[in-house]
């Protein structure tokens, strides 16, 4: 899928599920050039990716998840979490920037261990044990805080979400954000291509048939969401450097970020997908909202139309999918297989 | 063929089943009202002689005296209670919230509280029972419904979710013969003691939509920013800033839904600046003001002139950029007066049949002053919320 | 972690002498006489009780709602399926009933129909996309709630519609401490679980769960069964919906914020249902109805803290289903049908 040698190729690829999601982009981003072709001004395009990337960071945290055969829906309340900690431990003073970017570090891991841990050993499903951490990390963190959030960011914490490299020619401005989003994209890339990464697309393919082979699937599927709270915590600390703190701060973005993963291709119930994918998949939801603005579409009309547009997008890759052979799984899985 | 027929028949079964539910009598406590009136059955929401109602109360003197807004009322009817008096103290009140999910109710959820304390330590409550129903209407029912069954509160207090679905269940409460006192959003019913409110919604988007029609030149680029559709609130609001703006030589450029996000409010207005200029913001509550005020820096444009609300975080902001600005305010000190009013009805004190405090917006002038008055407090805090000369300040606010 | 491990799999071995149904109430009588000790003792000086008859009806009435929504969950989830809209489809269904009766007691009949008419079409819409456009469920079913919510966004600004008392009986009136709408909750989960055992689209909907190839080959006509399963747990919330109206008095889009749908899954699930699909039934997930409304009633009795709230319950969800999680699989991986199947359908 990577190296393509003519239009046969070309043609081949657009049809498979994991092309679908570059040919919707493709006409999302051509509608939007049709309304406004200033939007792919450099200034304007970096900062459509601005605020595109923390979505493709938790994408890419997901993308682990979902391909082991698992879910995570606990990663909005995390992100929501990690900002409102982040605001209340520094509490506008610089100098505790990195060592609180260190705690989240270590409590987004934490999370992700403990929901990797609950999954596999205690063989509590996925939806479930997320699901459970939602409401716990919902309700703690405004225990926590007295009901919204107090304290504040320091300006180097939003660094990250908020500035860039100025003055570049045409681009005007390359924001962190991107930059660390293209990072966090070719190390999830490079890891899918190593042991693991196949370890990771074995289990949630055939979780028998690769435990039998010497695989060990539970340590696999723990480390993917050891990932996914990794990636909670930096879409965090870009999301909260981006827009500061509020309330409301990653809420509902665990639906979004499935949504944008099987967009992208990736099969629910694992094994199948790549991580590029997924994260061209939260591109093209960002990008989705983005053309519904240019549009002037009415803001109470968006959700139906985002609703057939997703749908519509999922059948066609499905189709395509169902057809080289009947095997195709009828209704695919909703939760890990054991 | 089978399963089809089969859904049919269990569709049938389920329409039987409910046919002999409802017919069944009713041995206990039916709600048995008469005047009902779910209004609105259309939904249309705007209602002139409320918005002309509304706009005429901002100019009222409130009686009372201005240091204790919360106990100022505008044009009270005052009516009598004596049927209510209770001896002897400690009076168990209880409280049904619609929940504290957002900064605002949060902050008055606190002034509250410390309200009671205030009120349990001179011996006139007891007991303070809350429930707490999460935003969801269904679960405040029953929340009412089983301070109604235990039997034992002297006094209801109801914040109601939504208007018009909980009108049943205030009914209910009312015809338990214990006083009910509601506030903040309102019910279709009058049925209760009294019933405590700000102004209301369409002063506070006229509030700011006239600010904003003051301040702009002719011609100018307005974008609103609201949280939800639906909240009726909230649909107020707009729908009175909708009329005013259309009435004025303002151009509306949107009205897009935010939740109150704050990266979904910087995204919105990014993508509106790429578009063109804008030039003034509207809002619907101060949620994430900032992050639109940071959109127009980060892209290096002119500050819009702005209405937000009296949440901290707006005004610190606006007063650092020295901004063009109003902070329309939906009274937050309105969280002390049902504590206040549930005693003053239990002592058959006379009470305003409809108790409309007053709701002043914030304008440049008073700036300083609130910002002073508010210096320790964190910056998702009300500014207005009415609370300094309780014990707890500054503490229970800041330190929550 | 291994002792641990070692000691928990005792226990549940222990346990798997009794069924997986019995285990469920085991654990709701469990939940009772838990919540029923820590209201007395956290109310001694009050004479707390849980058991007092408002406590009752207040925890028989919380489990109505989401009782409706959970028995057509359990269908769906059964045949391997799941639908996320069942809080939409129950906010449309309330404004349909409130805006079709209008206030008048002649069209109850009418709206009833009409709310039924109009979510077993969001079922059959639901299910159709499942089936034939092999759409996931968890994306399928999130995109039609999307597409209703738009409609309800755009169509209602508020409450509408106006229900008429005799109506509201429904959602008020009850018989003793039993409300009527638990009693119809109870009798339309007897109905379901009758369907279950003794139909065979009841049948069939096992089968296509356990799986949908061997079920297809011999001889099941698995896109109508599923389709059958959307299609009466859309009509379910639609009975929710009526519900809602009846308690509000009126329609409310907003019932959608609620997540009705994440509860009613989590009931299913602590009632025993795999979300895999191909086990469980109705009387397990009528007692997870149960357990959530202890619960809440135990937190509100014990004027638990909002967030705590949240906490308590997302704890407890994960340590009820983690009682029988394990034991649950370890049974299905014996089965080898289902576990050669799980490699295959892939």
């Amino acid at each position: 899928m990577t190296r393509l040698r003519g239009p046969v190729d070309l043609l081949r690829w657009a049809a498979n599920p994991t092309g679908t999601v570059f040919v919707l982009l493709a006409v999302i981003f051509a509608w939007i050039f049709v309304l406004n072709d200033a939007f792919f001004a450099g200034p304007s395009f970096m900062a459509f990716l601005k605020q595109a990337a923390p979505l493709m960071v938790l994408a890419a945290g997901q993308y682990f998840v979902i391909v082991s055969g698992n879910f995570d829906l606990s990663v909005g309340a995390l992100v929501g979490a990690q900002v409102v900690i982040a605001a209340r431990l520094i509490d506008g003073e610089e100098s505790r920037t990195v060592p609180v970017l260190l705690v989240m570090v270590g409590f987004g891991l934490l999370v992700g261990l403990v929901n990797g841990l609950i999954t596999t050993v205690l063989k509590v499903q996925s939806f479930i044990t997320t699901l459970g951490m939602l409401l716990v990390l919902f309700g703690a963190i405004r225990l926590w805080t007295g009901g919204a959030p107090t304290g504040g960011l320091s300006e180097s914490f939003r660094t990250a979400g908020r500035m860039g490299i100025e003055g570049v020619p045409v681009l005007g401005q390359i924001p962190w954000a991107v930059i660390i989003m293209v990072a966090v994209g070719a190390g999830a890339i490079l890891l899918m291509r190593t042991g693991f990464g196949r370890i990771l697309m074995a289990s949630g393919d055939n979780e028998r048939a690769a435990g039998l082979a010497g695989a060990r699937v539970d340590a696999a599927r723990i480390a993917a969401f050891l990932l996914s709270g990794l990636s909670a915590t930096i879409a965090g600390i870009l999301i909260g450097g981006y827009a500061g703190v509020s309330a409301q701060v990653g809420d509902g973005l665990e639906f979004t970020v499935i949504t944008a993963v099987v967009l992208g291709g990736v099969v629910l119930g694992g094994g199948r997908g790549s991580v590029l994918a997924a994260m061209a998949g939260a591109l093209a939801i960002e990008a989705l909202f983005s053309l519904f603005n240019q549009m002037a579409l009415p803001a109470t009309l968006r959700p139906t139309v985002q609703g057939a547009i997703i749908i519509a997008a999922v059948a066609y890759a499905a189709r395509r999918r169902a057809r080289p052979g009947s095997t195709a799984p009828h209704v695919s899985a909703t939760a890990n297989p054991s | 063929m089978q399963t089809t027929r089969l859904a049919a028949a269990s569709a049938a079964a389920l329409g039987l089943l409910l046919a002999t539910g409802c017919t069944t009598d009713s041995p206990t406590d039916a709600p048995e009202d008469e005047t009902t009136t779910a209004a609105e059955s259309g939904d249309e929401w705007f209602v002139q002689a409320d918005y002309d109602e509304q706009l005429a109360q901002r100019d009222i003197e409130p009686e009372g005296d201005p240091a204790t807004p919360w106990l100022q009322a505008i044009e009270p009817e005052w009516i009598d209670t004596s049927q209510f008096a209770r001896e002897g103290g400690d009076a168990t009140v209880c409280f049904s919230n619609a929940s504290v999910s957002n900064p605002w109710r949060v902050t008055g959820w606190i002034t509250m509280q410390q309200q009671v304390e205030v009120l349990q330590e001179s011996g006139e409550i007891g007991e303070f029972r809350v429930s707490d129903a999460g935003d969801d209407d269904d679960q405040q029912i029953s929340d009412i419904q089983a301070f109604i069954d235990a039997g034992d509160c002297n006094a209801i207090i109801i914040s109601p979710s939504t208007t018009a679905t909980l009108t049943p269940a205030v009914e209910a409460a009312c015809e338990s013969g214990v006083p009910v006192v509601v506030f903040d959003r309102g019910v279709n019913t009058d049925c209760a003691v009294t019933f405590i409110h700000p102004i209301g919604g369409y002063a506070f988007g006229a509030d700011a939509a006239e600010f904003l029609v003051d301040e702009l030149e002719p011609g100018s680029k307005v974008l609103a920013l609201r949280i939800l559709p639906g909240v009726d609130v909230l649909e107020n609001r707009w729908a009175a800033a909708e009329k005013i703006f259309a009435e004025s030589e303002l151009e509306v450029l949107g009205n897009e839904f935010t939740g109150g996000d704050a990266a979904e409010i910087k995204n919105i207005v990014t993508q509106y600046l790429q578009r063109g200029d804008v030039d003034g913001i509207w809002m619907d509550a101060g949620d994430g003001a900032v992050a639109a005020i940071e959109a127009f820096e980060d892209a290096g444009k002119p500050l819009p002139v702005m209405t937000g609300e009296d949440e901290l975080s707006f005004m610190r902001k606006w007063e650092e950029t020295g901004m063009t600005a109003l902070a329309p305010v939906y009274s937050n000190f309105q969280w002390r007066t049902p504590i206040i009013a549930a005693t003053m009805i239990l002592a058959g004190e006379q009470v305003p049949a409809e108790w409309v405090l007053p709701q002043d917006p914030i304008t440049a002038a008073e700036l300083d002053d609130y910002l002073a008055r508010n210096e320790e407090m964190p910056s998702l805090h009300y500014a207005k919320f009415g609370g300094e000369d309780l014990p707890g300040f500054p503490d229970a606010w800041r330190d929550r | 972690m291994t002792a641990i491990a070692t000691a928990w799999h005792r226990l549940t071995a222990r346990l798997a002498a009794l069924g997986t149904t019995a285990l469920i109430y085991l654990a709701l009588a469990g939940v009772l006489v838990l919540g029923g000790a820590a209201v007395a003792i956290d109310g001694a000086d009050k004479g707390a009780n849980l058991f007092a008859t408002a406590n009752l009806v207040d925890m028989l009435t919380r489990t109505s709602l989401t009782g409706f929504l959970a028995i057509g969950m359990t269908l769906v989830i059964l045949c391997r399926s799941l639908d996320l809209s069942v809080g939409y489809t129950a906010a449309l269904s309330s404004l349909v009933a409130a805006t079709t009766m209008d206030g008048r007691p002649e069209n109850i009949p009418v709206a009833i129909g009409a709310v039924l008419l109009v979510s077993g079409l969001i079922g059959a819409a639901n299910g159709a996309i499942v089936a034939f456009l092999r759409v996931n469920p968890f994306i399928a079913t999130l995109g039609t709630g999307l597409i209703i919510k738009g409609y309800l966004d755009t169509e209602y600004k508020g409450p509408a519609g106006d229900v008429p008392e005799l109506f509201q009986q429904f959602g008020y009136t009850r018989i003793g401490f039993i409300p009527v709408s638990a009693l119809v909750m109870l009798a339309l989960a007897g109905a379901a679980v009758w369907f279950l055992r003794s139909t065979r689209t009841g049948h069939h909907m096992y089968a296509v769960g356990g799986d949908a190839e061997v079920a297809r080959m011999s001889g099941i006509r698995t896109d109508r069964v599923l389709i059958a399963a959307h299609v009466l747990c859309a009509m379910c919330a639609g009975v929710a919906g009526l519900l809602l109206a009846a308690r509000f008095g009126t329609g409310s889009a907003e019932a959608y914020t609620n997540l009705y749908e994440l509860d009613a899954i989590a009931a299913v699930v602590l009632g025993g249902t795999l979300l895999l699909g191909g086990r469980g039934g109705v009387a397990g997930t009528v007692a997870g109805v149960a357990i959530l409304a202890v619960l809440d009633t135990v937190f509100n009795v014990m004027q638990i803290d909002p967030f705590a709230k949240d906490v308590l319950r997302g704890a407890v969800i994960i340590a009820a289903v983690a009682l029988y999680a394990r034991r649950q699989l370890d049974r299905t991986a014996a089965r080898p049908r289902f576990a050669a199947a799980e490699g295959k359908s892939r």
